[in-house]
């Protein structure tokens, strides 16, 4: 599952497709249309746009598929042509998409300096005000429609690098191996933009939660 | 709640000043890392030493793994019909060229 480059599975599956295969791309899709439309609405300001750019995504593998060679996953593939086109059509929209504009800087600590005791108390650096404890919510609200419209917010938000690795891990379930070879990022980086984009994701999700 | 007394000045007990500890505010730096199980285990060992006295941290793990969690609940499954046969049709056009 680590494993950054075609596998057995996905080179057989690659062949029927390329032998044109009907079964075997209604798999493909199958598999990953899903993922593949909630990424591009993490880019993008509405369904319709995201359904639009997965569409594209979906003739754009298509159109690659002969020339693939394997050097990445076919998942981390599909996933880069989705997210590519995604990033385009944001782009273009960002002057009408008020969120986008309010991502902060990249120096912006993971929880707030004021939440801890400072350097003159018996403590500093510990819980001034600490987390709650959220298994105590019941699942409707962690998981229902609202709780799930501030994450989908809450990344849409992230500089573009933190939003890219924590929708391919977090959301499309890809390795750390997978993330770095298809961003072409060292391991530590990674680590870095996907701690980052967690802990605001977290932090929005406090504030929605704790209110 | 309050993260118990834990630290070089704890509560009158003294405690060398070599001790190695980490504070709450390193921790939620660490926390990320070690879900993906990336700490170096020299770091991890006092990272669970400090999760062992200190409740709010604890909170903190468990609320980065509920995002973590919530984020993969983004994951839509099912394709709608209509769109799985404009897809297959497509795929049927790729194929004739």
């Amino acid at each position: 599952m680590t494993s950054a480059t075609v596998t057995r599975e996905e080179a057989d599956l690659l062949e029927r497709l390329r032998a044109g295969d009907e079964r075997a791309f209604e798999a493909l899709v199958e598999s990953y249309y899903g993922t593949m439309l909630s990424i591009a609405q993490t880019y993008v300001r509405t369904r319709s746009v995201a359904e639009e750019v997965v569409q594209d995504a979906w003739l754009g593998v298509l159109k690659g598929l002969d020339r693939f060679e394997g050097r990445s996953s076919l998942k981390t593939w599909i996933i880069s042509i989705v997210v590519n086109i995604a990033k385009t059509r944001g782009v273009r929209e960002s002057r009408s998409v008020p969120f986008a504009t309010l991502a902060a800087g990249d120096d912006e600590p993971a929880v707030s300096a004021d939440r801890f005791r400072s350097a003159n108390d018996a403590f500093p650096g510990h819980w001034w005000t600490p987390p709650a404890d959220w298994r105590a919510l019941p699942q409707d609200v962690l998981l229902g429609r609202e709780t799930l419209h501030v994450v989908t917010r809450a990344i849409a938000a992230l500089p573009d690098a933190q939003r890219t690795v924590i929708t391919m891990r977090d959301l499309a379930g890809c390795s750390a191996e997978e993330v770095c070879e298809t961003l072409a990022i060292s391991e530590g980086n990674q680590r870095v933009l996907l701690h980052r984009a967690r802990a605001r994701v977290r932090a929005a999700l406090e504030r929605h939660l704790d209110g | 709640m309050r993260a118990r007394g834990y630290g070089r000045r704890s509560n009158g007990i003294s405690m060398a000043d070599n001790t190695e500890h980490i504070t709450c505010q390193e921790v939620v730096d660490l926390v990320s890392d070690y879900i993906e199980a990336a700490l170096p285990s020299e770091q991890a060992a006092l990272f669970e030493q400090h999760l062992n006295f200190c409740g709010g941290c604890m909170n903190y793990v468990e609320q980065l793994r509920t995002t973590v969690a919530s984020v993969g609940a983004l994951r839509e499954e099912a394709v709608p019909a209509d769109v799985k046969a404009e897809l297959l049709a497509a795929f049927r056009d790729w194929r004739r060229t």
